[in-house]
């Protein structure tokens, strides 16, 4: 049941973030997030014949165009649909947690100026409804891996839910912190539109990563290889590690050069470990910055 | 009895911008200076008992549902401290939650799930929702299709079913047609033998003498008067009216005779501003009859605004004036050789009733409004007797 607490105080103060707490709060309003989630998939999908299939709809396009593109360009290596595909479900679930939750606040303003409740579930909600499309696209991806025989490496598989976990907690940190900035600021929204175009090519989904590596090892600027400066976007990371997870094949027999970062898997799960600590200290500076401004969001509005 | 909710002291201020900057580039051309403060509450200290029914009133503006919503905690007060005993469901306005693409029982379970049910307890309820709402033939309809009154229906019916310890109601009641609202109150009556809490706000101010133990009448954002819903309702009756809104007077009787108008003649012949004291006064009755009625007898009786209390009264029948049986329109006047009452506000309320029955045709109450003042003399040269003694010392 909600507000479990027994007496509750408001005062100008906004108190103090406390995770424990807050999370309980947040866990005692879960039914909320459940229907909001519910509410976006049925509303998504409710007038429209083929429902979910639109959603399975964008990798497939997406897959037709790039394999096309890397074969006139001369780019393309051996199961590229594999390679694309891994990093790009992860990459869609990312930007679109982001572009739908940045919004969140302010689409649902009616909510949030008449009714009470934690308003950390709309950033989540739009979370959730982004991992249902993720869920969807993954399955099919799977799908595909079993019938088209390319099938699962065991050995790197297990980078998968390191990946994943990672993914999640660096989106979950990014949206809250958007959202709560989008209620001040409405420039973050059409901001995030132009950062995620110029993110999305500055993360190896549709050409290799190896390729990058190479090539900003030739051109060191001040004695730092800029390949160093590129590998700190946690997305590229973590994207990484979700292609080494399936794709699995640094070098593809035949290929002059390797497809993926030419690392130990005990290096890339290092690294992703790193990100992942990095992305719960981000979290909880932005879930700080998201209940501080919470407070006036009714206000904001 | 311990109090379910304090409100200490809460002020609310609001920054009023001539436009809001809300882009980056705004906020960094607009300066701050630009802001306006608005205090839409100052100093607010209610104290409401665990069980009891408060009734907040006030002109629209006054803070009453800024106030409620800090209760709720919807808003952050500017200052001051709201102490909360219990769950709270708030009903700030019927439907706030639904959402148009989903059918009747979607949004159910999503209304519900915002005021704390779980999708179990929502379960349990469902049924008893639905028959409280009475549109069970609608439920698989997507509510876009509704009508306000379906809306209200279903609003209403979730939340007084969600079982809180404290309900917070602003201004819901107003709407639905009046067996529905004979309903609603009805439910809130029932919550209030079940000892919960309850805050009421709205503009129906017979409601609040009707549900209400207490009353806060909110002005310009303070507190302006607490204590029982009479007085309280007579005071923002005061505030609110500078002449009677007639849509504000309590009425009862049967209609045959009713009245149209009632003005109060000043000594100087006007017919508003102060009345000096000790001035005469007339107050002036138009009767309508909607059939023939044969033994009318009009009164009035003037009630002194601070303590409610009447000090005049007169009666045609009384005066030797018996008004013949007619069917139009007839002016009855009062003439009040002087008006001898203290500085201060009076109420007049009108009677329309029978002289052989006393069956009450049309009543007023409280229908009309003046305030007397002193009358400022002029110092003038009087023969005061003055004693004289001397004694030794």
């Amino acid at each position: 049941m909600a507000a479990t607490v027994d007496v509750i105080e408001r005062t100008s103060e906004p108190p103090r973030l406390r995770v424990g707490s807050r999370l309980r709060l947040v866990y005692g309003y879960r039914e909320i997030l459940l229907n909001l989630v519910r509410k976006e998939l049925k509303v998504k999908y409710t007038a429209s014949v083929l429902g979910a299939v639109w959603s399975l709809l964008n990798p497939v396009v997406f897959l037709a165009v790039f394999t096309f593109v890397v074969k006139v360009t001369g780019n393309s290596f051996p199961w590229y649909a594999v390679y694309l595909l891994s990093g790009l479900l992860a990459w869609n679930f990312f930007s679109v947690s982001l572009t739908t939750g940045a919004r969140s606040v302010i689409d649902n303003a009616n909510l949030v100026k008449k009714v009470y409740f934690p308003h950390e579930v709309l950033p989540l909600s739009s979370i959730g409804v982004a991992l249902v499309d993720f869920a969807l696209q993954t399955a099919v991806l799977v799908l595909f891996l079993v019938l088209s025989g390319y099938g699962f490496h065991l050995r790197e598989l297990p980078l998968y839910p390191l990946a994943f976990a990672t993914l999640v907690v660096f989106t979950l940190a990014m949206t809250f912190w958007l959202a709560a900035l989008n209620v001040r600021y409405r420039d973050v929204q059409h901001l995030l539109n132009i950062g995620l175009l110029v993110w999305f090519w500055f993360t190896p989904i549709v050409y290799a990563g190896f390729v990058v590596e190479q090539e900003l090892g030739k051109h060191p600027v001040f004695g730092v290889n800029p390949w160093n400066v590129f590998v700190a976007n946690p997305l590229a990371s973590i994207i990484f590690g979700f292609q080494r997870a399936l794709y699995a094949i640094v070098q593809p027999a035949g290929q002059s050069k390797p497809v993926l970062p030419d690392v130990s898997l005990a290096w890339l799960a290092g690294v992703l470990a790193l990100v992942l600590v990095g992305s719960l200290l981000f979290l909880l500076y932005t879930w700080r910055t998201f209940f501080d401004l919470s407070g006036d969001f009714a206000e904001e509005l | 009895m311990s109090s379910a909710i304090e409100i200490a002291d809460v002020s609310k201020r609001f920054r009023l911008f001539r436009e809001k900057p809300t882009s980056l580039k705004a906020r960094l051309l607009t300066s701050r200076s630009r802001a306006e403060d608005f205090w839409a509450l100052r100093d607010v200290s209610v104290d409401v008992r665990q069980g009891s029914s408060l009734g907040l009133i006030g002109h629209n503006g006054s803070g009453k549902t800024t106030l409620l919503k800090i209760v709720a905690g919807i808003l952050r007060p500017t200052s001051g401290l709201v102490r909360q005993r219990g769950r709270l469901a708030a009903l700030l306005e019927l439907g706030a939650g639904f959402h148009p693409e989903l059918t009747g029982k979607e949004n159910v379970y999503l209304n519900a799930s915002f005021l704390g049910l779980s999708r179990k307890e929502t379960d349990a309820a469902y049924d008893a929702i639905v028959d409280f709402a009475e549109i069970e033939d609608f439920m698989e309809n997507q509510v876009k299709f509704y009508s306000s009154g379906m809306l209200v229906r279903l609003g209403f019916a979730v939340a007084v079913h969600v079982d809180p310890e404290i309900l917070l109601i602003d201004e819901v009641l107003a709407v639905g047609d009046e067996a529905f609202q004979a309903k609603c109150l009805d439910r809130i009556r029932r919550f209030q033998r079940d000892g919960r809490t309850i805050v009421l706000v709205t503009h129906a101010l017979d409601v609040v003498r009707d549900i209400c133990d207490r009353a806060v009448m909110l002005h310009h954002g303070r507190v302006h008067a607490f204590g029982a819903p009479d007085d309280v309702v007579r005071e923002m009756r005061y505030v609110l009216l500078g002449a009677v809104d007639a849509s504000f007077v309590p009425e009862e009787g049967t209609r045959e005779a009713e009245v149209e108008a009632v003005e109060l003649i000043r000594a100087n012949g006007s017919g508003d501003g102060p009345v000096l004291r000790d001035d005469p006064l007339t107050i002036l009755v138009d009767v309508r009859t909607n059939a023939p009625v044969g033994d009318l007898d009009v009164d009035f009786e003037i009630l002194d605004g601070a303590t409610n209390h009447p000090v005049l009264d007169a009666r045609t029948s009384r005066a030797g004036t018996l008004i013949e049986r007619f069917d139009g329109k007839k002016r009855v006047r009062f003439r009040i050789a002087s008006f001898p009452y203290n500085a201060g506000k009076y109420w007049v309320t009108i009677g329309l009733s029978s002289r052989e029955t006393g069956h009450l045709y049309h009543v007023q109450t409280q229908r009309y409004l003046f305030e007397v003042v002193d009358v400022p003399r002029v110092q003038e040269r009087v023969d005061v007797p003055v004693e004289v003694d001397v004694e030794d010392l």
